[in-house]
């Protein structure tokens, strides 16, 4: 009887002295990691074009954080729900065409002679890429555009437009279907 | 862990020499160019010189059209380190700053300065830096910089920047291995200017004070070998080196490993491992820049090729169009299937896209490949995995593997393979069974992969800025909801501080709309009746009032179908408006006008009467509106007619 109250008895304190250690350890060796949602809004392009359905980029990382499909992006395309679902652990799946598709990269361009400067887009713009007053006319700082369309819209007399980024040699794909010139001649014969 | 100074120079010594992996044996075909000596290839009747033909960023223009230029003159000016100044190659009026096709496989057009050449060829006035063994090296090496001098080895980097090093250096090694088949143009450089490529490498010692200096050369290239230790037999510390000929044996690591067998890390550079390579061109630019002042205006380039008539070497000033070349060396375009002219060799050149594109800095060859002289790739089949592209690579790397990942878009698992050390020689593809064009593979991924950096880069940027304004957005809402808090707080105090007082004032207020509401009443009647025998200027203020009220009125109703109540406060309104001057009345009509028709269209199902104060509207403004013909006014109207027109048609797509 002692026996068995001895042995209950040492495996309750090893127990409660185990059980105090690991909580400590779990306070004072606490890793701190990405929370998820931080992990989620990295990978996705910023445009906060809001093409998602979400008011944002960051909304739709929480919104894919609490389960919801990641392949809502068109922005990102491929290579983003690539990304998402190696992050997520699920399987990537083709791009929800009901949120629009994969373009090539534009940027917005404001025909200066029709701007009433009305400010609507400056205010619409998510990046504050659109520089202009009250009666002026205004203009958008390229390099700052993500292409999100959001200022298309509001524009009361449709003088924006988005046009595409012109290639140079610097961010020139060789892509050799599009070019016919450039192959690499290598073998002789 | 690599073999010291002393070690090194023993081996060399002997004659031995370390060695890299893999690499191949293409033929040479370099006996069709080397034969003949350098030609001047003459003054082309225009000059395309890009602004950018170095890696780094563009310099400052100084010219502008219609300038005239001398040879020699600079075009563009630096102040970033990175950037490399351009100089006129011959004398002439500048005809055009603008875009042309540039020196590149993509065939995109770069800034370029087009000069129409007059043929005189008058030299720039130049400022040799004498006795520069007695000068300050911040001094040559700027002299270098305004020489606009970068690599003339293929990569294009600027030359005073490597120049500018202050790590201590053991090696410094001139390349005149010229690997790649063909191309001959460092060969005869060094047979016929071995003395001012010695000049040269005597200001590169000077400035970098290596503890020995090696001048490579390839073993096919004998006659270059004399030449070279002929003219450097004075100099203790230079050594001239015979290496076996082995492509890519004239890569910068693999020259580097097979001399010293020393690697340079992968993410190094050779001043790491205490090395620094120079081309022999660049050093004969180098002799140009500080003995004589010149700035780099001028190049060896190979022509050669089966479908030339006469392929050998040329001096050729830089700018000149391929076209020009073409004429002197008798371009027969029937001898091959199809025109193709490739810039560089055959291993890593690209097929141009066009004869305008002019000879810049880095071109050391156009090749001219006669039929069946050039197989031509269009026969790739699947990747048998017999791993020969492994043992050829210079690097080491696995080139199936990056092939597999590459074409897969698994860049990820790309990087980790080590893309990025590929230098895209060309040896894989070389000994590729199945001819797959494995470097054109490398190549779009590693394109793609730069440009998913740039893209993250810019992310991260637009996440910042969207952040700092949702910051903003919410920091102005908390001061207004501040200054309205505050507000209301001085109004209760004011109320408790004199109850009586403020209620008096309330009181008063009231007292005094209520009499003004009368007086209004008693004054309408007979404003209405006499409005006609007022003046023309008074009437139209009144009418376009009375529009814009109208409008506003009608618009509402097309909204929320108001009561037709409110029509005595619109009217009300109108009194208050002749006290406004004359061009704002005209602007305010305009705006009705366009009011109105939006109304008009939004109501097009409404009731009846409504319909009919909407044509009344619109009736009322005409006068008004025909007064106001100004530009501007003009203008604002279309712009507001464009407005109404974009959101009449928004509606009609929501209603459908």
């Amino acid at each position: 009887m002692t026996f068995t109250l001895i042995a209950i008895l040492s495996f309750a304190a090893l127990a409660l002295i185990f059980g105090a250690l690991l909580g400590f350890a779990s306070i004072k060796f606490k890793v701190e990691s990405d929370p998820l949602v931080d992990q989620i809004d990295n990978i996705l392009p910023q445009t906060q074009c809001g093409q998602c359905g979400y008011p944002g980029c960051r909304p739709y990382a929480e919104a894919i954080a609490n389960g919801d499909e990641i392949n809502k992006c068109p922005p990102g395309g491929e290579a983003t729900i690539k990304e998402l679902a190696d992050l997520m652990g699920v399987e990537a799946k083709p791009l929800d065409a009901a949120h629009g598709t994969e373009d090539v990269k534009k940027v917005a361009y404001i025909r200066e002679a029709e701007c009433i400067g009305c400010t609507k887009c400056i205010q619409a713009c998510p990046v504050d890429a659109i520089i202009g007053a009250a009666k002026q006319m205004h203009t958008v700082i390229i390099d700052e555009c993500t292409g999100c369309d959001l200022c298309v819209e509001p524009c009361p007399v449709d003088c924006i437009d988005m046009v595409p980024l012109a290639e140079s040699s610097q961010n020139w794909k060789w892509d050799f279907n599009t070019v016919t010139v450039g192959d690499i001649p290598i073998r002789q014969l | 862990m690599f073999a010291d100074f002393d070690q090194i120079m023993e081996r060399l010594a002997t004659k031995q020499l370390w060695d890299f992996a893999g690499g191949v044996h293409p033929d040479g075909h370099k006996g069709l160019s080397n034969q003949h000596q350098i030609a001047d290839a003459g003054l082309p009747d225009y000059l395309y010189i890009p602004i950018k033909q170095h890696i780094g960023v563009d310099a400052e223009l100084i010219v502008n059209v219609g300038d005239r230029v001398k040879s020699g003159q600079p075009l563009t000016e630096s102040h970033n380190p990175f950037a490399v100044p351009v100089h006129a190659s011959s004398s002439g009026e500048v005809i055009a700053i603008d875009e042309h096709i540039a020196a590149h496989p993509s065939g995109i057009k770069e800034a370029t300065i087009t000069i129409k050449v007059d043929g005189l060829d008058t030299q720039y006035n130049f400022d040799p830096v004498n006795n520069y063994n007695t000068r300050d090296k911040a001094e040559i090496v700027e002299a270098i910089c305004k020489a606009g001098i970068s690599g003339m080895g293929g990569a294009g980097f600027p030359t005073h920047l490597k120049s500018n090093n202050v790590k201590p250096i053991e090696f410094l090694i001139i390349n005149g291995v010229e690997c790649e088949p063909y191309i001959t143009a460092d060969d005869r450089l060094m047979r016929e200017h071995a003395w001012q490529i010695r000049q040269g490498i005597d200001v590169l010692n000077y400035l970098l004070k290596p503890r020995q200096v090696l001048i490579a050369i390839e073993d096919n290239k004998p006659e270059a070998f004399e030449t070279m230790s002929i003219a450097c037999q004075q100099q203790d510390n230079y050594q001239v080196i015979s290496i076996p000929t082995k492509y890519p044996a004239g890569g910068e690591k693999q020259l580097i490993q097979m001399l010293t067998s020393r690697e340079v890390p992968s993410d190094g550079l050779p001043v790491d491992v205490g090395c620094l390579m120079y081309n022999v061109g660049t050093c004969y630019a180098v002799a140009d820049a500080i003995i004589e002042g010149k700035p780099l205006t001028k190049r060896v380039v190979t022509l050669t090729g089966k479908a030339l008539e006469k392929p050998q070497n040329f001096w050729v000033k830089i700018g000149t169009p391929v076209e020009h070349l073409l004429q002197l060396s008798g371009y027969n375009p029937d001898k091959q299937e199809y025109p193709r002219i490739i810039m560089g060799g055959p291993m890593m050149g690209f097929t141009l896209s066009s004869v305008k594109v002019p000879v810049i800095k880095t071109t050391n060859c156009l090749l001219a490949p006669e039929k069946n002289e050039l197989a031509i790739v269009e026969d790739e089949r699947a990747c048998i995995r017999c791993s020969a592209c492994a043992d050829a690579c210079p690097i080491s790397l696995l080139p199936q593997q990056l092939y597999w990942y590459s074409t897969s878009k698994d860049y990820e698992v790309a990087q980790q393979y080590n893309l990025f050390d590929c230098i895209e020689c060309g040896a894989c593809a070389f000994v590729c069974p199945s001819e797959i064009p494995l470097v054109h593979y490398y190549r779009i991924a590693k394109a793609e992969i730069r440009q998913q950096k740039v893209e993250k880069e810019k992310s991260e940027k637009a996440k910042q800025r969207f952040e700092a304004r949702k910051a903003r957005l919410l920091k102005e809402k908390k001061e207004r909801e501040e200054k309205h808090r505050l507000a209301a707080e001085a109004r209760k105090r004011a109320m408790q501080s004199d109850d009586s007082g403020a209620k008096d004032k309330i009181a008063a207020a009231l007292a005094r709309a209520k009499a003004k509401k009368a007086g209004q009443a008693t004054t309408e009647a007979p404003k209405e009746s006499s409005g006609a025998p007022q003046a023309q200027s008074q009437q139209d203020k009144v009418a376009a009032a009375i529009a814009r009220a109208k409008a506003k009125k009608a618009a509402q109703q097309s909204d929320n179908a108001a009561s037709e109540k409110e029509q005595n406060t619109e009217t009300q309104k109108t009194e208050d408006n002749p006290s406004q001057d004359d061009k704002k009345a005209k602007v305010a009509a305009a705006i009705a006008r366009a009011k109105a028709k939006k109304a008009a269209q939004q109501s097009e199902d409404a009731n009846e009467p409504k319909q009919e104060n909407d044509q009344q509207a619109s009736e009322e403004s005409k006068p008004a509106s025909e007064i106001s013909e100004q530009d501007k006014k003009a203008k604002i109207a279309a712009a507001i007619a464009r407005a109404k027109a974009k959101k009449a048609a928004n509606k009609k797509a929501n209603d459908e």
